[in-house]
């Protein structure tokens, strides 16, 4: 059909500046978002002040004390700081983005808004920026309450370098928050009852969290040969099996947190005897070194961002508007 | 630039190969309230969204105010006020509020938007409520900041889908005036609705839709022409003679139905209402009642339809 040629005149982006606000205005000012701060102070709070109390008694001298407070295992708590984020980032995500476009549908505010002058790319891309800007919100919140509580317990100022790093790890983590949100919003285009799309975008997150590593185990254990014969064939196995954990979102944004907070972290992989060859061991990589380890991880954290949103885009492009 | 504020040719929306609406031609001119009426699933909703360029058409042109809404619907959607089928606005926030977030859309100077919305919320009566969130607004009250909206918006073209749907008999009537409103400050006003009575009383020219397609187009009366026939119809309540009989031995009387107890109707070729008296009062019958009946869509309708589904 020649209709299919014809193009749609006027910006996408018109509009988007009235609903990215409104959206926000909505998110911080919504209980919702208050139980959501809630829940991160208390999973967050938890492991901070254990490993702050356990850090306190160190007396050995350590380059990168304050990155500790984010990834120590505390004593009394069983996961450090930023496990307990890999944990309830995807569940904010999910918390805000639900019902993003399906509570437009069920409050039937879709058509009579999209009969305002702005295409459907403007509301979308206007919810999610808004979504991602909330938590981002959230997340720098988060950050300045463990960096004031550490120099405050520590007492000691970070250096410039744990600073950089640590604002790469807050990028990550708003990445990593990205995908769940793209995720979430999915469903939420998908589905038209919200209990539906919440209900969907929790099972993926527990899927990802508790199935996909003993799934990824069981498929990498289908492909052990009988005998082992050769290294290559040993890291062609460790290989896959990583691979495999990387479709989890978790997993990209766990290798990535580590390559940033813990400087000493030279590969995400397994380590190959050539690749220790003249290291040092326990000595930190430079900061432009591990950004460079973790980059594949980063990008892959964006890209499927991007890749989830447009997926989305699609599917609401193609939906009719009546209810 | 013609008169016509919507002109629509061989429009089309088909769903795989079922026809929502097929190669339907309709025009709407400036400054008239035209109704489009039809049972539901009948392509009404599909036709107006096609208008607004909210669904995509499958063929045929449109222009609205001179824009395609297919390929330039930013522009039909700044001039074009649509009040969908039981509109929603944001429970959580006011009706001032509501109405901010659509002139933020609109693009309106930030100086003229308290000043159009509480114009807008005067003339449909909602100026008392403006700060009071639209939770505790009741179906009525959410159909006129609807039409409020339209107004701050100063469209000129105003499309509304069953605005009366769902309102008790006085919240209809209000809203209906307020639709004249609209028309007297020289908004197009596309309506639909399948309240017919109500329709008629404010539509100038009215199309029925049956299965996707516009089967009758025109005013009132003419639709009542095509479908009722031409002719006088009168209603007649007497007692005691042979009233039908009599009815029947006058020129000109075509047809002569009972419709209840003592009453008949009359369709003649001509007005025979001083016959029809004198011949009943002369055969010894009391008349009690003689009425000119006016064509009512209702009929007009009903007919339309135990005729098509004869013919089916």
């Amino acid at each position: 059909m020649p209709r299919s040629a014809t193009r749609r005149e006027g910006s996408p982006f018109t509009g988007i500046g009235p609903v990215y606000m409104k959206e926000l205005a909505d998110n911080l000012s919504s209980i919702r978002m208050l139980v959501l701060t809630l829940f991160i102070i208390v999973f967050g709070a938890f492991p901070v002040a254990s490993s702050l109390q356990q850090l306190r008694t160190v007396v050995s001298s350590d380059a990168f004390l304050f990155l500790r407070i984010f990834t120590i295992e505390p004593e009394q708590v069983p996961i450090p700081f930023v496990q307990a984020l890999n944990f309830i980032i995807p569940l904010m995500a999910i918390g805000l983005g639900f019902d993003l476009v399906n509570s437009e549908f069920n409050r039937r505010t879709l058509s009579r808004v999209l009969s305002q002058p702005l295409y459907r790319d403007a509301l979308l891309l206007g919810k999610f920026l808004a979504g991602l800007t909330t938590l981002a919100v959230a997340m720098v919140a988060l950050w300045l309450i463990v960096f004031g509580a550490g120099l405050l317990l520590l007492g000691l100022p970070p250096r410039g370098v744990e600073v950089a790093r640590g604002i790469g790890f807050l990028v990550v983590a708003v990445a990593y928050g990205g995908v769940w949100l793209a995720i979430a919003m999915l469903f939420s285009v998908i589905f038209r009852s919200t209990a539906t799309s919440a209900l969907c975008a929790l099972g993926l997150w527990l899927l990802f969290f508790i199935l996909w590593p003993m799934i990824a185990q069981a498929i990498t254990m289908a492909f052990v040969p009988a005998e082992i014969t050769s290294l290559d064939q040993f890291v062609g196995l460790q290989q896959l099996g990583l691979a495999l954990q990387r479709v989890s979102p978790g997993t990209l944004f766990t290798e990535a947190v580590l390559g940033l907070l813990n400087p000493e972290t030279r590969t995400l992989g397994p380590m190959l005897p050539t690749q220790m060859r003249g290291a040092i061991m326990g000595a930190p990589l430079a900061l432009d070194q591990s950004l460079l380890l973790i980059w594949p991880q980063v990008t892959g954290l964006i890209a499927g961002m991007i890749v989830v949103f447009s997926a989305s885009y699609v599917i609401f492009q193609r939906e009719e508007v009546r209810a | 630039m013609s008169d016509n504020v919507i002109e629509a040719h061989g429009l089309t929306k088909a769903y795989g190969a079922a026809r929502a609406v097929n190669a339907i031609d309709l025009t709407v001119r400036r400054g008239e309230i035209f109704g489009l009426l039809g049972p539901n699933g009948a392509g009404k909703t599909t036709t107006i969204l096609m208008l607004l360029g909210l669904t995509e058409t499958s063929s045929g042109t449109v222009s609205v105010l001179g824009f395609d809404p297919v390929r330039q619907p930013l522009e039909v959607k700044r001039r074009v006020g649509y009040l969908p089928d039981a509109v929603g606005f944001y429970d959580h926030l006011t009706a001032r509020e509501n109405l901010t977030y659509t002139a933020r859309l609109l693009d309106i100077p930030r100086r003229e938007t308290d000043g159009r919305i509480m114009e807008a919320l005067q003339s449909v009566e909602l100026a008392d409520v403006v700060d009071k969130r639209v939770a505790t607004f009741s179906r009525g009250m959410r159909q006129r900041l609807g039409i409020a909206e339209i107004v701050m918006k100063k469209a000129e073209v105003a499309i509304l889908d069953e605005p009366t749907s769902g309102l008790d008999p006085h919240a209809t009537f209000e809203l209906l005036e307020m639709i004249r409103r609209l028309k007297k400050s020289g908004v197009a006003v596309l309506l639909s609705s399948h309240l017919l009575d109500r329709v008629q009383s404010v539509c100038d020219r009215v199309a029925l839709f049956n299965r996707g397609k516009i089967a009758l187009m025109g005013t009132v009366v003419e639709l009542a022409n095509q479908v009722l026939g031409a002719g006088h119809p009168l209603l007649v309540e007497a007692t005691g003679t042979d009233v039908a009989a009599t009815l029947r031995g006058i020129p000109g009387v075509q047809q002569v139905v009972a419709s209840g107890d003592g009453a008949w109707r009359v369709i003649a070729d001509r007005d025979v209402r001083a016959e029809a008296a004198q011949r009943i009062i002369t055969s010894g019958g009391a008349l009690t009642r003689l009425a000119d009946l006016q064509p009512s869509l209702e009929e007009v309708y009903t007919r339309y339809f135990q005729e098509a589904r004869h013919a089916a």
